[in-house]
């Protein structure tokens, strides 16, 4: 499954990276090591094993369905790169 | 009065306890060395000067009234992955400079309650990514450690290497850390210093910048193993802000600082023993292992067997989780937003590619490569399986043995800019760490002796889920036959 330059563009954007044509080559090539180093995981057997997605032997907590805090507009916004009237102020979207 | 940066975080609050010395003075001491040591060694990227002093004013009124917490008016230094209500949080990313807080993570306030002093915040790799701080957006980290007949800078490992260096260089009493892979004990054990990683659950993860949450876990570097004893008792709670946290009691582990290790069986792993490792990393843990036979210890060799695949594992596993967490940071609510751009998709990934370090951006890439429809069951399913067999390969040793120990890193501290060619390279640092946070054990790295060019080497102990007691016991064991007091020459 070796990974080209189209790949890279493809997953670059995925991950929302803005990623230069030349970069996408060296990219390529420093993934495909270490996507090579990882493929030694086809040696295990995991035939019937269950995927670990947590380390915590307990179902996740629920909690009422409650309002605990809230009607802290300054502090939310306090780190904004934009503001403006209690709102974010983002790029138009809908031309 | 001697000089009150070298006391032990035990020493010391006993001390102001006893009105020794007041918090005011063995804070401004701190300050003093931070201020001639932090321009050479970058351990810290923030002081807080003046937040220091007044909490060590309000801690010395306390203690005047006979009031104060277990920590009363030590100071201390914080990761910079801790958010602090109203002093800038980084991470070490340029992503998050000018961030600052409107809340506290759960583990400072904790330290807060029990009446600790914040120094500032410490140095560390780029979103906990990496293992020797040379990622960090504001430079690398200097180890104080310096090798016999070399002036070549050390790092001091990673990712929380300022915690490392400014615990071993006395410029707090102890630190703050986190370990997703190995960030608390491979730079433990490459400053001459004790971390430990606890089970995952034990320390909150609320208000501490998310790396890979399933990994992640607070923990301390101090000096002695009874101060992380101390210092990991205070930083451990149970919260509800923390979906993962254990509603467990947190015992006094400070107990165990002491007791004896006689009959207790130790396990030692034979695929512990890794191709081209020192024979100086060898004949430590030999030593180790006899320390512990004298202690009255048995030992018990073990086979892990999916050990070799522990490092492959978490490097699909963690930049899986890591770029779903690190997705948040988008331009839009907090965080650095590009100037220029096109469109909002343009946006997204021009203020991500400006405030997003090199290797950060190889981590989300692979991420977003391994969770990609077509490879997310050929990599990233077949990692989860993997990783619940080397979980497996732990149980099923639990009834033979009480803790298990290894070296902590498979070399000594190494010079920066020495392995920032191959990322593969960087990596096999964790070979020994990263199996307890895959499988979410507690483990300790104790220093137990130098190598032949000086420079300090570490034993890691692994225990038992929810038993850092006796990974504290054994911890101190090997400390009291080590009889460790190496300490670098300050050079800065």
């Amino acid at each position: 499954m070796a990974i080209d330059a189209a790949t890279v563009r493809k997953v670059a954007h995925l991950a929302r990276i803005k990623t230069p044509e030349d970069r996408l080559e060296p990219l390529a090539q420093e993934l495909n090591g270490i996507l090579q180093w990882i493929e030694q995981l086809n040696e295990v057997d995991v035939d019937g094993v269950e995927p670990m997605t947590s380390n915590v032997a307990q179902p996740l907590r629920l909690r009422e369905d409650v309002v605990t805090d809230g009607g802290k507009i300054d502090a939310v916004l306090s780190n904004a790169p934009k503001s403006a009237d209690g709102f974010f102020v983002v790029p138009k979207v809908v031309e | 009065m001697s000089d009150l940066t070298k006391l032990t975080l035990k020493g010391a609050v006993d001390g102001l306890k006893a009105k020794d010395f007041s918090s005011a003075e063995i804070t401004q001491a701190f300050l003093t060395n931070i201020e001639a040591a932090n321009p050479t060694l970058n351990a810290y990227v923030e002081v807080t000067a003046d937040k220091a002093m007044d909490m060590a004013r309000a801690s010395d009124a306390r203690i005047a009234s006979g009031e104060g917490g277990v920590l009363e008016g030590a100071p201390l230094g914080i990761k910079d992955l801790f958010c602090t209500e109203g002093v800038q949080t980084t991470a070490g990313s340029n992503m998050l400079r000018g961030f600052v807080p409107p809340y506290e993570s759960t583990v400072t306030a904790n330290l807060w309650r029990d009446g600790a002093v914040m120094l500032g915040k410490l140095n560390m790799d780029e979103f906990a990514m990496g293992s020797s701080n040379e990622t960090s957006a504001f430079g690398p980290v200097k180890n104080p450690w310096k090798s016999t007949g070399s002036n070549a800078d050390l790092t001091p490992g990673g990712s929380s290497g300022g915690s490392a260096s400014a615990v071993a260089a006395d410029l707090c009493l102890a630190a703050t850390a986190s370990d997703t892979g190995g960030s608390i004990r491979q730079p433990a054990a490459f400053t001459g210093t004790v971390g430990i990683k606890p089970t995952y659950g034990r320390a909150s993860r609320f208000g501490m910048v998310a790396f890979a949450s399933s990994l992640d876990q607070a923990g301390p570097i101090t000096k002695t193993v009874e101060d992380a004893a101390l210092l990991l008792q205070s930083m451990c709670s149970f919260d509800a802000k923390d979906s993962t946290s254990l509603d467990v009691p947190t015992p006094d582990w400070t107990a165990s600082v002491g007791k004896s290790v006689k009959g207790l069986r130790i396990g030692v792993p034979r695929e512990y023993v890794v191709d081209g490792m020192p024979t100086e990393i060898q004949a430590l843990w030999d030593q180790g292992v006899a320390w512990l036979k004298d202690a009255g210890c048995e030992i018990v060799e073990i086979s892990l067997p999916h050990t070799k695949y522990a490092l492959p594992t978490y490097y699909i596993v963690a930049p899986a989780e890591a770029s779903s967490n690190l997705a948040r940071y988008d331009g839009m609510r907090f965080g650095h937003r590009a100037d220029q751009f096109s469109s909002l998709d343009d946006l997204y990934a021009t203020s991500r590619a400006e405030g997003f370090g090199k290797e950060v951006q190889r981590r989300l890439t692979i991420g977003a490569y391994v969770l990609s429809a077509g490879f997310y069951d050929a990599y990233y399913v077949r990692a989860l399986k993997v990783r619940r067999r080397i979980a497996e390969d732990f149980d099923n040793v639990w009834g033979q043995v009480d803790a298990i120990l290894t070296p902590s890193t498979p070399s000594a501290a190494f010079a920066l800019g020495d392995k920032q060619i191959d990322p593969l390279t960087m990596y096999l640092n964790d070979v020994f760490t990263v199996t307890t946070n895959l499988a979410g054990l507690p483990g300790i790295s104790v220093p137990a002796g130098v190598d032949s060019v000086g420079l300090p080497l570490g034993l890691q102990v692994i225990g038992k889920a929810l038993d850092e007691a006796t990974v504290f016991q054994v911890g101190a064991a090997l400390e009291r036959a080590a009889g460790f007091t190496a300490k670098p020459g300050q050079w800065w």
